[in-house]
């Protein structure tokens, strides 16, 4: 029985670990199946936690910290949008900027604010909501359906947006826009605008993450993003830029997260900084394995339109 | 996915001192902006940034000057990289790679003479710099996975495995902080200037530069590094020069630079290695590189401003209050207004060809 819970336990912490990631990775699925890679979506990450922090404080309430990071997220990609798009500025470096630019402004806006020393914030919890009935399923309930209200609305953007993509016309343009902007734009797609949309969601969803990630641990670190903007990339890869595979494979790094505590629980004596590498080495692991038989949009990465010198 | 032979050419084509200046301009004028939004006053930061900076010899060769060290060498890793079109992100892992091996080779050594541990440091490090690269290198050539990500993620592994050995295997003798045993008076490098901490680092650092300046301008293998960057396509039809293998000794070579600045960080200043040592710089060496134009000996010059930028720093935050976080704010702002000015610089001669007046003449 004691491993029966200790698997209970194990699950649920992957899908709790895993929504931030599938919220990202979902955002950004968008704006590369619109041609935008944005390396600057941990910059919206930790903004989006900085800011859930904020707004959980000063509404009192998880909620209106959940929609403030999702606004803030959503500003810093309009930042990287307008170079990318606006401006036809290099996708990566673009992106890298945008990832120190929000790691070091959320780090001296929060040291301005609560000082250098650090006051633990105490953030209004985001708790839990069980669905009736369905929580009481052994092993699986606790894990599908005991979750924060982030959880479901991640698994919900990931059907929506799967139909959105592949069964509407919004998503058939914006999957020309990714693929063949030329002739997007002679189909009287506005490409330009398609793909601005599409990565400021991208920051949007980025933003929802952090904003989760902040209340779910109660609290606001200067770098807490750690990393999780960039396992939501290779998220989207391992995915294949579909938004049902790219939640469970959310889902997966989640559980690759929480091993770290089975494996406490189970008394291994395994160094825990192993467990914390162990996400990015599975990553790694993951893209050499599956990278082959994925295929990014065509014009991921291509500045639009292209320009004559 | 874009050919990376055009990205270089856009990069390259920031190069330029107008592109240059034009940027630094942006830069001052929005970050005091940001102070005077952020209620400071800009008048005292700033002299306080220029005193911490350049206020005294002590402050110029001893803080300035230690750190542009890392950033010069870091930033070469990132200029050389970014020239064969290989988008080296990984900087920050590869220096702590060399951080590590650099300091157990030390350790395990510092009983020998100083002129056999010294260099022996040096390219233990700048080796556990290539093998770090060596990961990313192998998963673009042979697997044909792109290094942004790879060489991002194995940033975090290097860091993780840090946080392993200055708690486990590494730690001082004394066990009591996650920090190394100090490296021994033979481990340590020689200081440049008596007086000042001022290590042979920084010459190291401004020889590379000069040589790497060298290489690329006039031998061979400069010729197909930049061939291999500019036009991948056109390198391979000439069937000359095997693209892989210039992939690959140039993506080695620049994390043996990185590894370097690892290195020279745990024996020229901190005589110890622990989690943090690094506060970003190979991410900030790519605003370096990039604000260099990619050229070796902009990088050196860069290297230098953005040492002053961070010694300055501590010295606003002492006496302005200023958290010092700003900087990287400051730094990604850098990177932004190249991007901008160069944009810039290319629509003004997009609009004079098309007016038919003759267009600058160079834009390499």
């Amino acid at each position: 029985m004691a491993e029966l819970a200790l698997l209970t336990s194990f699950l649920a912490a992957s899908v709790r670990l895993g929504v931030p990631l599938a919220l990202a990775a979902l955002g950004e699925t968008v704006s590369e199946r619109a041609g935008v890679i944005n390396i600057g979506l941990e910059g919206s990450l930790i903004a989006g936690a900085l800011g859930g922090a904020l707004g959980a404080l000063a509404w009192s309430s998880a909620f209106g910290g959940i929609l403030t990071g999702a606004a803030v997220g959503a500003l810093v990609a309009v930042v990287f949008a307008a170079f990318v798009v606006g401006l036809n500025t290099d996708q990566i470096i673009t992106g890298t900027a945008i990832t120190m630019g929000g790691l070091g402004v959320t780090g001296a806006v929060y040291q301005a604010r609560f000082g250098l020393t650090g006051t633990t914030l105490t953030l209004p919890p985001l708790s839990s909501v069980p669905v009736p009935l369905l929580h009481r399923i052994p092993v699986l309930g606790p894990a599908l359906f005991d979750q924060a209200p982030t959880a479901y609305f991640a698994v919900v953007m990931g059907i929506l947006l799967w139909y959105g993509l592949f069964r509407t016309e919004w998503g058939l343009e914006l999957r020309a826009v990714g693929e063949s902007p030329d002739a997007a734009q002679a189909a009287g797609v506005r490409v330009r605008w398609t793909r601005f949309w599409a990565t400021v969601f991208g920051g949007l969803m980025a933003g929802i993450a952090g904003a989760h990630l902040a209340l779910d641990s109660g609290t606001f670190i200067e770098g807490m993003s750690g990393g999780r903007g960039f396992i939501a990339l290779a998220v989207v890869v391992l995915g294949r830029w579909n938004p049902l595979w790219v939640v469970v494979a959310a889902i997966f790094f989640g559980g690759a997260s929480a091993l770290q505590f089975s494996m406490q629980a189970l008394g291994w004596d395994v160094p825990h900084q192993f467990f914390l590498a162990l996400p990015y080495l599975l990553t790694l692991a993951a893209l050499a394995g599956w990278v082959g038989r994925a295929r990014a949009p065509s014009a991921l990465a291509h500045p639009w339109p292209k320009t004559s010198i | 996915m874009l050919t990376p032979g055009t990205r270089v050419n856009r990069l390259l084509r920031f190069g330029g001192l107008g592109v240059a200046l034009a940027a630094l301009l942006i830069t001052g004028v929005v970050a005091v902006g940001a102070l005077v939004a952020g209620g400071y006053d800009p008048g005292v930061a700033l002299g306080a940034l220029v005193r911490g900076a350049v206020g005294s010899p002590e402050q110029f060769f001893s803080v300035t000057l230690v750190r542009s060290v890392p950033l010069i060498l870091t930033g070469l890793a990132v200029a050389l990289a970014f020239r064969a079109g290989v988008w080296n992100i990984g900087a920050e892992g590869q220096l702590y790679a060399g951080a590590m091996a650099g300091v157990w080779i030390g350790l395990a050594a510092g009983d020998l003479p100083g002129w056999i541990v010294v260099p022996l440091v040096l390219v233990v490090a700048s080796t556990a710099g290539a093998v770090w690269a060596l990961v990313p290198t192998l998963m673009r050539l042979r697997l044909g996975v792109g290094e942004v990500i790879t060489t991002i993620l194995m940033n975090f592994v290097a860091i993780h495995l840090v946080g392993y050995m200055v708690h486990g295997p590494l730690q001082e003798s004394r066990g009591v902080f996650p920090q190394t045993d100090a490296l021994a008076a033979a481990a340590r490098l020689p200081a440049l200037i008596p007086g000042t901490r001022l290590h042979v680092g920084f010459a190291v650092a401004v020889l590379l530069g000069v040589a790497l300046w060298l290489v690329l301008r006039g031998t061979v293998f400069g010729f197909r590094l930049r061939a291999v960057g500019q036009s991948p396509a056109a390198a391979r039809i000439t069937g000359r020069i095997d693209g892989k293998r210039v992939i690959l000794v140039t993506f080695l070579a620049s994390g043996a630079l990185a590894g370097l600045a690892g290195a020279m960080e745990v024996s020229g200043r901190t005589f110890a290695l622990y989690e943090g040592l690094s506060p970003g710089w190979g991410y900030t060496a790519i605003a370096v590189a990039l604000l260099a134009g990619l050229h070796p000996m902009g990088v050196v010059a860069v290297g230098i401003m953005f040492g002053a930028l961070e010694g300055g720093a501590g010295a606003m935050q002492r006496e302005a209050g200023i958290p010092a976080a700003w900087v990287s704010g400051i730094e990604a702002l850098v990177i932004l207004a190249v991007l901008a000015a160069g944009q810039g610089r290319k629509w003004l001669v997009q609009t004079r060809l098309e007016r038919g007046r003759p267009a600058e003449a160079s834009v390499g």
